[in-house]
């Protein structure tokens, strides 16, 4: 395998968590919902995404746990903000730190433990095709729904009715639901469906990046992909780009050590949230571009008067 | 059947106190269900979890030196949240104002006079109050969310604490561990009994005593409030929303700082990679817990510290996981936030049918 081969192929397993995590808080977003708590989602995620694995022998029944683990906790979320109108940022941070704490007691059962890895695709004769073949053609399935996902939710939102009515709950509640949208219900399918992403996202951790359990092994993902939401102004094909660009300086550390680049470790492993940060200040000081884009209801709360 | 939120005519003040109280009394239920679930007898865990602490002075000592970071932080942040600015890495404050406070006994060990103390503990406030600062400026300089730079930032000092005890400041007689040389005794905050409590409890209780006054009783505190709630009636009042945000931030900044220096210098006497159990963050569910009132975080910081303690000793009797706390934690600012909503709003559970004869 090329260096740049396998370059590539750690940028993408490194990106995937992070795109299928953000894309889902970008629909949550895109309906007015602020979700902080992508990180408590993705790392229950990752532990039952691991756990239904272990117990059935299948990553893809394990990808299911995962999936369903995100919603069940974007659904308690979605009851305390929509129904009881709790601060979302408040509850946002609730929801990560009961994650990680759900989290962290589920998963000492499965510590050190091996895990089952979910199986890269391989295409007949378009997967040993040199260089492109393994990169393009023998990834794991959720490296391509992660793909397909940006691709649906683009069309979706700018494309369809659907769409329309997701966008204008997001930028202003008061006028969707006088046109007899119902504002709660939008919001619940949108943060259900950010929910279902976190936590495959978590499950894409414990079951292709590393299949194993870590305690706290989403590192702080949660919180680079919803400021990858803000890096994307809100659009889908941007956070294609800045998932990828993370990806590659998520992995960076990697490919240093192993070059031998004499750098203290930790300073390696700082560079996501250092980049995360200076990524923020680089899209935030265009104040226009992030005022048009931003979602005008984001993070409001919304009574329905009756 | 369908919840209906009424708004209230105004504020439910038997609700603001009842509030905590059952978000505290559900949380323990939810507790018991999850101890039966684990295969424990719920009475006997929570027994274990929340009683057994209080009952040697030892451990009483224990939890005042585990409330005291946390009302520490929390009081800071209220005064964020109050004014509505998100500083959520308040655990980074809190590590950096250690490190910045540390410079003296590690790099200058011989330096041992009455100004030692005190120079430590202005240096961990600076220290964390600059920590602070960078999500405070960022945010009034270029807009960047406050809410994600200084929870980044969480990382990075703790990668940067990381590196100082395994480098640079790595006791030279320390047979390889990572940690920092001991601090002489003119570096250490003294116990106030025989025990472990040190003088860092006084500053907690200094704290809350300042914060209510400058809340209840200053023009400062009235900003934070008309900021918070109204924020346009706030700039025709001439009150500087950037202003805020800064004042915030070095507020909630210093004090975590001060906190952090005091645990380092109260409690552990050296730097090790991992100084706190996790305080910045809990200190988040105090202040919320307290309904961001400095005399309520006083009281919600002794039920959290009660949670590391009962924690520990559900390990040690029963053999759960010392996870069992954060789950604890998490659930019981579930339930605050849940239960807020009953100040604001009288809740119903209404019948109602659609015409078509399906729910609504």
């Amino acid at each position: 395998m090329g260096g740049y081969e396998s370059i590539l192929l750690t940028v993408i397993t490194a990106a995937t968590p992070l795109l299928l995590a953000a894309i889902g808080e970008l629909v949550v977003e895109r309906s007015g919902v602020l979700n902080l708590g992508v990180e408590g989602m993705m790392i229950v995620g990752a532990v039952l995404g691991f756990a239904g694995a272990q117990a059935t022998g299948s990553a893809y029944i394990g990808a299911l746990c995962a999936l369903g683990a995100g919603m069940g906790l974007a659904l308690l979320f979605g009851f305390l903000t929509l129904h009881l109108v709790a601060n979302q940022v408040a509850t946002g941070l609730a929801l990560t730190l009961l994650g990680l704490g759900l989290a962290g007691m589920i998963g000492e059962a499965f510590v050190g433990q091996p895990g089952i890895r979910l199986e890269r695709l391989h295409i007949p004769g378009l997967s040993t095709l040199p260089f492109i073949g393994p990169v393009l053609f023998g990834q794991d399935l959720l490296v391509y729904l992660s793909l397909a996902l940006v691709a649906g939710v683009s069309f979706v939102l700018f494309r369809t009715r659907a769409g329309l009515i997701i966008r204008a709950v997001g930028d202003n509640h008061g006028s969707a639901h006088a046109l007899g949208v119902s504002v709660i219900r939008v919001r619940y399918l949108a943060v259900l469906f950010g929910g279902a992403c976190a936590g495959l996202a978590g499950g894409y951790l414990s079951l292709a990046y590393t299949p194993q359990w870590v305690e706290g092994m989403t590192a702080g993902r949660g919180w680079i992909a919803l400021a990858l939401v803000v890096f994307s102004t809100w659009r889908p094909l941007r956070l294609l780009a800045g998932a990828y660009l993370f990806g590659a300086v998520g992995i960076l550390q990697f490919h240093a050590q192993a070059h031998g680049v004499a750098i203290p470790s930790q300073f390696l492993t700082a560079l996501p949230y250092l980049a995360t940060i200076i990524v923020l200040v680089m899209i935030s000081r265009n104040r226009v571009l992030t005022r048009i884009n931003t979602p005008a209801c984001l993070g409001q709360p919304f009574v329905p008067d009756r | 059947m369908r919840l209906e939120l009424e708004k209230r005519a105004e504020h439910s003040r038997t609700m603001a106190v009842l509030s905590p109280l059952l978000a505290l009394l559900l949380t323990l239920v939810s507790g018991a269900i999850m101890f039966a679930l684990l295969g424990q007898d719920p009475v006997r865990a929570l027994y274990t979890f929340f009683i057994e602490p209080l009952t040697a002075s030892w451990s009483l000592q224990e939890l005042v030196v585990k409330a005291a970071p946390l009302i520490l932080i929390a009081v800071g942040l209220a005064v964020c949240y109050l004014s509505n600015t998100w500083n959520i890495g308040a655990e980074g404050q809190f590590t950096f104002g250690a490190i910045a406070g540390s410079l003296l006994p590690i790099m200058v060990p011989g330096f041992e006079t009455p100004l030692t103390l005190p120079l430590m503990l202005l240096m961990g406030i600076a220290g964390g109050m600059l920590w602070g600062a960078i999500p405070a400026f960022l945010k009034i300089r270029f807009g960047a969310n406050e809410i994600l730079t200084s929870l980044m930032l969480v990382y990075v000092a703790q990668l940067f604490l990381d590196w100082l005890v395994r480098g640079p400041w790595r006791d030279p007689e320390g047979f390889n561990f990572p940690e920092s040389r001991l601090f002489s005794d003119a570096a250490i905050l003294q116990p106030l009994a025989d025990g472990r409590m040190h003088v860092g409890a006084l500053f907690a209780l200094l704290a809350v005593i300042a914060m209510s006054v400058i809340l209840m009783k200053t023009l400062k505190g009235f900003e934070v409030r008309v900021l918070g709630q109204a924020p346009r009636a706030g700039q025709f009042a001439g009150f500087s929303r950037n202003k805020m945000v800064l004042f915030a931030f070095l507020l909630s900044g210093g004090l975590a700082g001060l906190a952090g220096i005091s645990e380092v210098s109260g409690s552990i006497n050296q730097l090790t990679p991992v100084i706190s159990p996790g305080y910045g963050f809990t200190a988040i569910i105090v202040a919320f817990l307290g309904r961001l009132n400095p005399i309520g975080i006083f009281i919600a910081g002794f039920l959290l510290a009660l949670s590391y303690l009962g924690g520990e000793a559900a390990q040690v009797s029963l053999g759960l996981s010392d996870k069992t706390t954060r789950v604890f934690q998490g659930m019981l600012l579930f339930y605050v936030l849940a239960c807020d909503t009953l100040i604001l709003y009288r809740i119903r559970l209404t019948r109602t049918f659609a015409p078509s004869g399906k729910e609504a």
